[in-house]
């Protein structure tokens, strides 16, 4: 037994280890899906940039406009660049394997991504381009080490390249990563860049799971009728033990 | 063992509470297995109101287009057409349209918006065959009536504004669907002005 | 009346009230369930959810190598309500195991599957092993990638049969690799044959019951030979079916329709609450319930970077990996549910219930739950040399449960029996 416990105090950091697991670079992002403004945002960021080689196959426009409160008709006229119907799914017309020829593989559909890898990586992931000439396209990904986009941000956020300081480690003076700064190239400030991102992980947020607000709401009726039919199925137990005890 | 009588009562009230409340939460339960049935977003996309241009059809010609998987009738009619419904009617099952087989704005002896454009849903009220257009070669079907409409299944047969003849076995005229006009050449299928 | 006009038209035609008496308002449960005693009713209840759910989802799901997945998404957000049948039986999937393990160590806790109801135990673990084959093709459906790659895993194992492997493993597949050949025949079993299956064995699994009597948590009848009851201690508050009384006096017990009813009530009230929180706020259940990697389509030429099954096989997959050898893994890993089966031989004892067995049991049925929770976590981890060694020694203390039961069962140093039900 006691071996046992020691062996289940071995266990422990195990657990901890499990629960990371993340990239270090991967950092918190503070979404709301509730915020309409900032998915309308997100949204408009995803058409005006994204959506040229990425799709969202499964998620459908007059859909995204409803649960983002968007007219359908000024999300026509702005957010519809291909002429597709509002019914139809989010989608462009690349060629896959003309893709995979210009990026390596072809750009993957969006419409599950933060599903797939979290908000946080999303968010990280579109802050976290630099400089880094002896890629295809000129810049690396610190949370996606290699990627093979380009960063198509670039026009929004100038491009940032790896900050050092000279610190002394160990007796040794050595270079030491402190972040990332942009030449300034960009039409944002470093703020405005970084609500752009978090806009657009929150509109990817909402594509992946668009019913999720429809279901907490609903979520909540259910366990609120489940505990008035606890009550009284527990009265009614009681009332027929009584022959019992 | 209790011996703390029996009240029945109070377990009546508890049985039949409780009962309620549980078939309420079943009738609950029971919503998203029936609503999943009703057309999804895919079927309501392809089933979106859909627009024709009319610009190129011909006096007494029909173009088909499909609306919610069925073919939708849109016809110029001629001037002798439009005459020549008023000259038929004692042969009409439902001359007035009073059955609703038409928005209330096409209750009328073209069943239409302008007269010389006639849209229908092109599907027989009998069995739900497609019937045939017969511009100038109906006589052979309707004594007097130059054109009209002749479903090949089971014989049954319509006017040039859809109106159904007597003795044959579709029931009603045919279903006009609700249609507006965006502009003089363009029709659209599906939608239509409430006011 | 017209009601009893009807009921009797029926009883002369089908023995309609006779089987409600005989199975519910006349058939006696010992008095003293406690809430152990839940799990069967639960079982039930999310086998009906499963069907029940699975029905509907099979109304919009394409079973084809290019639609699986997306017809998944298609549900998820075109149908109404789409989403909620989904998570109702991918949640259910994972309830059905939580409640079917729970289900399985109320029997070990109190002997249920000592004699007379080893058959009962088998009955149920033939169901056992059939959810099993449920969940594991159920799982390759939605055709995400640790569905595709937990598939190919799982069927690989079937590889290490000496001579036949791999055609074996061709022919399961019906292809070279999983493919929508694989999903199609799963699909078929999915949602036909095995549920047809585990309904026809749960019936058995009832008539079982029914036909020995219900187990309790003291682990001594309740039917005693006539005679040896003496006058006091029996009653006449409750009527019972003439069936259970041949030759039998019937002590401590109440009919189960409708005092466990009630009960049950009860239960599955408090179960939907944890079971609808789960479905509405927490769906992924953590990324154990819905697993990320599957929210991207299979893709044959990428393997995720970390594949493990659902935690509901994951004990017996950490079983698989313990061991070096292909072969011996996978013999290892299916005795691992063989000696379960087997546990009525292994267990020589006379008295049932924890209550009244030896400390060296009490510990040794714990050794086994942590054993076996280890090796659950264990099986979802990357193998590094020390899960690895862990799993080897958890693997040993699992089947050690067995041995040593085997052993100290013979002559026991139990406590005396009580003479009647004591709660």
């Amino acid at each position: 037994m006691k071996k046992l416990l020691l062996l289940l105090v071995a266990l422990v950091p195990g657990f901890a280890f499990a629960a990371g697991g993340n990239n270090e670079h991967v950092v918190h992002a503070d979404i709301d899906l509730t915020d309409k403004a900032s998915l309308q945002r997100g949204a408009q960021l995803f058409m005006n940039y994204c959506l040229g080689c990425h799709q969202m196959q499964y998620q459908r426009y007059e859909r995204t406009f409803n649960d983002l409160d968007i007219p359908v008709e000024i999300g026509k006229d702005n957010l519809i660049f291909s002429g597709e119907k509002v019914g139809n799914h989010i989608t462009n017309g690349m060629d896959s394997k003309q893709a995979s020829k210009w990026f390596g593989a072809p750009p993957p559909d969006l419409t599950l991504e933060a599903r797939l890898r979290g908000p946080d990586w999303v968010y990280s992931y579109l802050i976290s381009f630099y400089k880094d000439p002896s890629r295809p396209f000129g810049v690396n990904n610190l949370v996606f080490p290699n990627v093979g986009m380009p960063h198509v941000l670039e026009e929004l956020q100038g491009l940032p390249t790896k900050k050092f300081e000279t610190a002394l480690v160990d007796g040794e003076n050595k270079e030491r990563f402190i972040g990332l700064e942009s030449d300034g190239t960009g039409r944002m400030s470093p703020d405005e860049y970084n609500q752009a991102a978090l806009d657009l992980t929150n509109f990817l947020t909402y594509v992946g799971e668009p019913m999720r607000l429809e279901r907490e709401a609903l979520g909540y009726k259910v366990i609120v009728f489940l505990l008035v039919f606890l009550v009284f199925s527990y009265l009614l137990k009681k009332e027929y033990w009584r022959d019992v005890h | 063992m209790s011996n703390a009588p029996v009240d029945n009562s109070r377990r009546r009230f508890l049985t039949v509470t409780t009962a309620v409340v549980g078939g309420a939460g079943a009738v609950g339960a029971a919503v998203p297995f029936i609503a999943s049935w009703m057309p999804s977003a895919k079927a309501k996309s392809a089933g979106a109101p859909v627009e024709a241009d009319i610009s190129k059809i011909e006096p007494g010609q029909m173009i088909r287009v499909e609306w919610r998987g069925k073919p939708v009738w849109i016809i110029s009619r001629t001037k002798e057409m439009i005459d020549g419904l008023a000259k038929h009617e004692d042969k009409l099952r439902d001359p007035a349209s009073e059955v609703e087989q038409q928005p209330s704005w096409a209750k009328n002896r073209g069943r239409s918006i302008k007269e010389d454009i006639f849209v229908a849903v092109g599907i027989c009220t009998h069995l739900g065959c497609s019937p045939g257009y017969y511009p100038g070669t109906f006589e052979e079907q309707v004594e007097g009536v130059p054109d009209g409409f002749f479903c090949p299944c089971h014989g049954s047969k319509f006017d040039m504004a859809g109106r159904v003849f007597a003795g044959v076995p579709a029931p009603t005229n045919l279903v006009i669907p609700p249609y507006k006009f965006l502009n003089d050449t363009t029709i659209v299928i599906g939608l239509e002005d409430t006011a | 009346m017209m009601f009893q006009k009807i009921v009797d038209w029926i009883d002369a035609r089908i023995p309609m009230t006779e089987t409600w008496n005989k199975h519910l308002a006349q058939y006696p449960a010992p008095k003293n369930f406690n809430g152990w005693y839940v799990f069967g009713a639960l079982a039930i209840l999310v086998l009906v959810n499963q069907i029940l759910t699975g029905i509907w989802l099979t109304m919009n799901y394409e079973p084809s190598g290019d639609g699986a997945f997306r017809s998944i998404e298609y549900i998820m957000r075109d149908v109404d309500y789409g989403w909620l049948l989904r998570y109702l039986h991918s949640t259910g999937a994972s309830a059905f195991f939580v409640v079917v393990y729970l289900h399985m160590f109320r029997g070990m806790m109190y002997g249920s599957y000592q004699k007379p109801r080893e058959l009962l135990w088998l009955f149920g673990m033939l169901i056992y092993l059939v959810l099993m084959a449920e969940a594991f093709m159920g799982y390759l459906l939605p055709w995400g990638q640790m569905s595709y790659w937990g598939a190919q895993v799982i069927i690989s194992l079937f590889g290490a049969i000496p001579y036949f492997g791999d055609d074996i493993t061709l022919w399961i597949r019906g292809d070279y690799v999983v493919s929508g050949a694989t999903l199609n025949r799963f699909f078929a079993l999915h949602v036909i044959a095995l549920p047809l299956v585990l309904v026809i064995l749960v019936f058995l699994h009832i008539i079982a019951l029914h036909e020995v009597g219900s187990n309790n948590p003291d682990g001594i009848e309740i039917k005693r030979k006539e005679g040896t009851v003496p006058k006091e201690a029996q009653t006449t508050q409750f009527t019972f079916h003439p069936y259970y009384k041949k030759g039998k006096t019937i002590i401590d017990a109440i009919p189960f329709y409708p005092y466990y009813i009630v009960k049950d009530i009860v239960a599955v009230a408090i179960f939907f609450i944890f079971f609808c929180y789960i479905v509405f706020f927490m769906p992924e259940g953590g990324g154990y319930f819905l697993e990320k990697p599957n929210f991207e389509a299979a893709n044959p030429l990428k393997t995720p970077e970390h594949i493990a099954p659902v935690w509901y096989f994951t004990p017996f997959y950490a079983i698989l990996r313990a061991v070096p050898d292909k072969l011996a893994g996978v013999l290892l890993m299916f005795a691992a549910i063989a000696v379960l089966a087997l546990l009525p031989w292994f267990d020589r004892g006379k008295v049932r219930s924890i209550r009244y067995r030896s400390v060296l049991h009490k510990l040794n049925l714990v050794q086994f739950v942590i054993s076996f929770v280890i090796l659950g976590y264990l099986g979802v981890q990357a193998p590094t040399p020390m899960f690895t060694l862990m799993s080897q020694i958890f693997t040993l203390t699992y089947f050690g449960f067995f041995f040593a039961l085997f052993v100290y069962s013979k002559n026991e140093d139990t406590k005396p029996l009580p003479e009647r039900l004591t709660r």
